[in-house]
């Protein structure tokens, strides 16, 4: 009904909070890609000759590599020379106490609601904040490091503990794994490093915030996840950007190794300028995520809560190569306006009595378009593999789509494999009874939402949870009628 | 309390009511009969606002205000109550986190501080007892899989968590049998004050035995053909409904 839409448009309208930009001075590569820009940023962080040359062969690789077109997403062909690939602050030289961070920048993460004061931290979460192209603070890392646990930006990974990034480094996503992975490999210029060694269970959930600040600049980090024998981690990313009316690029990689028994939890919430009412500017959000379930019985459980960036192209994946591994997707997608989304995962069964659970929930609002696209693979020797899956879309309003792409591909009998799939309009029924027990529109879509989503939310870290909830609501702000 | 008059509403362009008057005082109840598609549940349905219905003529004032001029929300924080003949699910959120937020956005609309857990579960615990619900219930999503009587009960325990001035019980009796119509009929009852007033839509007499009505109004063609006492539901029981179609259509003739 055209009230019904009224209430959707209202409630999709609201602006995005985190759209202001700090001026700082920056050191800032030339606009442009070609291998005296790639050398140029390896210098600049002083990198080893390998780690040169590696970026070199991806450089390489990605030259012969074509922009991938599968996706449900449209948009103009990127100018990959009219993007920068490093910007850091000046001042941001790297330290060991956060007393000598520059206040101003401090000043962009207090803004954000993130101290990285210490003391001031109620809850015990160790932050490493990455502006830009560079990791400008890690909190907590004495505390850490007592229990072994390594965490810190990649660049000082790189420094001190290069048998571990030589390692690891590409071991999950390969150079040549895909276009913007390969880019990333090239270009990435910062990011998290995280291990936890054998028999740790981490303290404290780890977390990185990346904001991008500088225009025309695009964010290419780097995060690597090792979980040795029976550990355990719980990691979180978030994200947002200033509102620009120009598209910015997001190109990451995250790897995740799990052993024996190792359990590693990661939860982002995705909160990138999605670009205005009219679709203009926004990041594009071109993501390769992936761990591998190495060890038998490891584990690895991807949350995700995607309610930013104009284009999100993402698929948090787990290989399941250890016997009795499980690797377990649980994501909320929220597209409003002119935003669009592609995104599920891949579950890999290699490893014997295997299993993996999925569920999405989609929710698309204004003139957006929803897609999960998700494949479920289990190879010849994955004996007694199981997966379910479940994919739930919501519509709300009558311009927007949701799509599912689900690929079931199976080599082995004895696999079960499920999958449910549901699509809904929010109701005006359900609305109007909200209404009629004294509860205003608004808060109605934003109850109905949230029960929409609790299953996904429920997986999130408490504190996190709340600011999901909020960011639900926030986004699908003005979208009924 | 409520006056309607002269209230004239269609759907889609199709008139349903063609002329309703009706007035209500605190402490009445008052029943509303009449056969299938006669407007009863479309005259519940506008006095809640529901955005379908199309109001083209006539008035309703509600403790002195224009019902009509307010939202959906602001008629419930006013103090209207409806009871919905079906239900709506709604997955994933709980009983109780739904009526909460709807007893503080009513308490904030009326100027009162909200409720914290604690004492809004003593609220809940209190009026629990009135309509024989399981908190168990409670705390599964609205709804979701409830059974009919279960649905139509915590309908009537909303009711009794907020309070309402007016409550409209849309075919309450609807899909319960004789044990959950004592249950809903007795809440319903211990509700009723000097204060407050309630309308009963129904199509049987049945529920009238156990809420016993002030005054009984039959509904044919959108309009109030005849109004009575109790005794009128017992006629109408005995009787069927044609003996008033043939009055009216006297009239017209």
């Amino acid at each position: 009904m055209s009230k019904d839409n009224e209430i959707l448009e209202q409630f999709t309208s609201k602006e995005y909070e985190h759209g202001w930009s700090v001026e700082y001075e920056a050191d800032e590569a030339p606009l442009g890609l070609n291998e005296g820009i790639i050398r140029w940023i390896s210098a600049k962080k002083e990198e080893p000759q390998w780690l040169l040359d590696w970026r070199l062969k991806a450089y390489k690789t990605w030259e012969q590599m074509t922009e991938p077109e599968w996706a449900n997403i449209h948009y103009p062909k990127i100018d990959f020379q009219r993007t920068r690939y490093y910007s850091a602050p000046k001042k941001s030289k790297k330290t060991d106490s956060l007393d000598e961070i520059d206040p101003e920048l401090l000043k962009i993460y207090d803004r954000l609601g993130i101290s990285l004061n210490e003391q001031k931290r109620l809850q015990g979460i160790a932050v490493d904040a990455v502006l830009d192209s560079v990791s400008v603070g890690t909190t907590f890392r004495d505390t850490l490091s007592k229990h072994g646990i390594i965490f810190c930006s990649f660049s000082e990974a790189v420094k001190e503990h290069p048998e571990l990034i030589k390692k690891y480094l590409g071991s999950v996503v390969p150079i040549s794994d895909n276009y913007y992975a390969a880019l990333n490999s090239a270009v990435f210029s910062d990011g998290s490093f995280c291990y936890i060694p054998k028999g740790v269970r981490c303290p404290m959930e780890l977390s990185t915030y990346f904001r991008i600040n500088a225009a025309n600049t695009g964010q290419f980090e780097r995060t690597l996840i090792v979980a040795e024998e029976s550990s355990y981690v719980s990691y979180l990313e978030g994200c947002t950007a200033p509102q620009r009316d120009e598209n910015q690029l997001h190109a990451a990689v995250v790897e995740i190794y799990a052993a024996k028994n190792a359990e590693v939890k990661y939860s982002t919430v995705q909160n990138w300028f999605p670009g205005d009412k009219n679709g203009k500017g926004g990041i594009y959000n071109f993501v390769t995520k992936r761990g591998i379930c190495a060890g038998d019985h490891s584990k690895i459980s991807w949350t995700q809560v995607e309610t930013g960036s104009a284009i999100t192209w993402k698929y948090p994946s787990c290989i399941l190569k250890g016997n009795y591994s499980i690797g377990e997707f649980y994501s909320v997608a929220v597209t409003n306006n002119y935003q669009q989304a592609d995104t599920g995962t891949k579950m890999i069964h290699i490893g014997k009595n295997t299993r993996s659970r999925i569920v999405s929930k989609g929710i698309s609002a204004g003139h957006s378009q929803n897609s999960y696209r998700g494949q479920v693979q289990v190879m010849k020797r994955a004996t007694n593999a199981r997966n379910f899956s479940q994919c739930d879309s919501l519509l709300m309003g009558s311009t927007c789509g949701a799509h599912t792409f689900p690929y079931i591909d199976i080599s082995n009998s004895t696999a079960q494999v499920e999958h449910e799939a549901t699509t809904s309009k929010i109701g005006e029924d359900q609305i109007f009874y909200c209404n009629q027990r004294g509860i205003a529109t608004e808060d109605a879509v934003a109850l109905i939402v949230n029960g929409y989503a609790k299953e996904v939310l429920n997986q999130l870290p408490m504190e996190f949870a709340v600011e999901a909830q909020k960011l639900l609501a926030l986004t699908l702000e003005g979208s009924v009628g | 309390m409520l006056k309607i008059t002269n209230l004239h509403a269609s759907i889609e362009g199709t008139p349903i009511l063609r002329g309703i008057n009706l007035e209500v005082k605190p402490g009445e109840v008052h029943a509303i009969m009449g056969p299938n598609g006669s407007g009863k549940s479309t005259l519940a349905s506008v006095l809640a606002g529901r955005e379908e219905y199309e109001v083209t003529e006539g008035s309703v004032l509600f403790k002195g205000k224009d019902l009509l001029d307010l939202s959906p929300e602001d008629r419930a924080r006013e103090g209207v109550f409806l009871a919905f003949q079906y239900p709506v699910e709604i997955p994933g959120v709980s009983s109780t986190n739904f009526l909460r937020t709807a007893v503080n956005q009513v308490r904030e609309y009326r100027g009162q501080e909200p409720l914290d857990a604690v004492k809004f579960l003593s609220l809940m615990k209190e009026k629990m007892k009135l309509v024989e619900i399981d908190q168990k219930l409670l705390s599964r999503s609205l709804n979701e899989g409830f059974s009919g009587g279960e649905k139509k009960r915590n309908e009537i325990f909303q009711m009794a968590i907020l309070e309402p001035t007016l409550s409209i019980l849309d075919e309450t009796d609807s899909g319960l049998d004789i044990d959950a119509l004592k249950i809903v009929s007795n809440g319903v009852n211990e509700l009723k004050s000097k204060d407050n007033a309630t309308i009963v839509v129904t199509h049987y007499q049945r529920l009238l035995d156990y809420i016993v009505p002030d005054f009984v109004h039959v509904l044919y063609q959108g309009r109030i053909v005849k109004s009575g006492t109790k005794e009128l539901a017992l006629e109408l029981e005995e009787k069927g409904y044609d003996w008033i179609k043939e009055e009216v259509a006297g009239t017209a003739v």
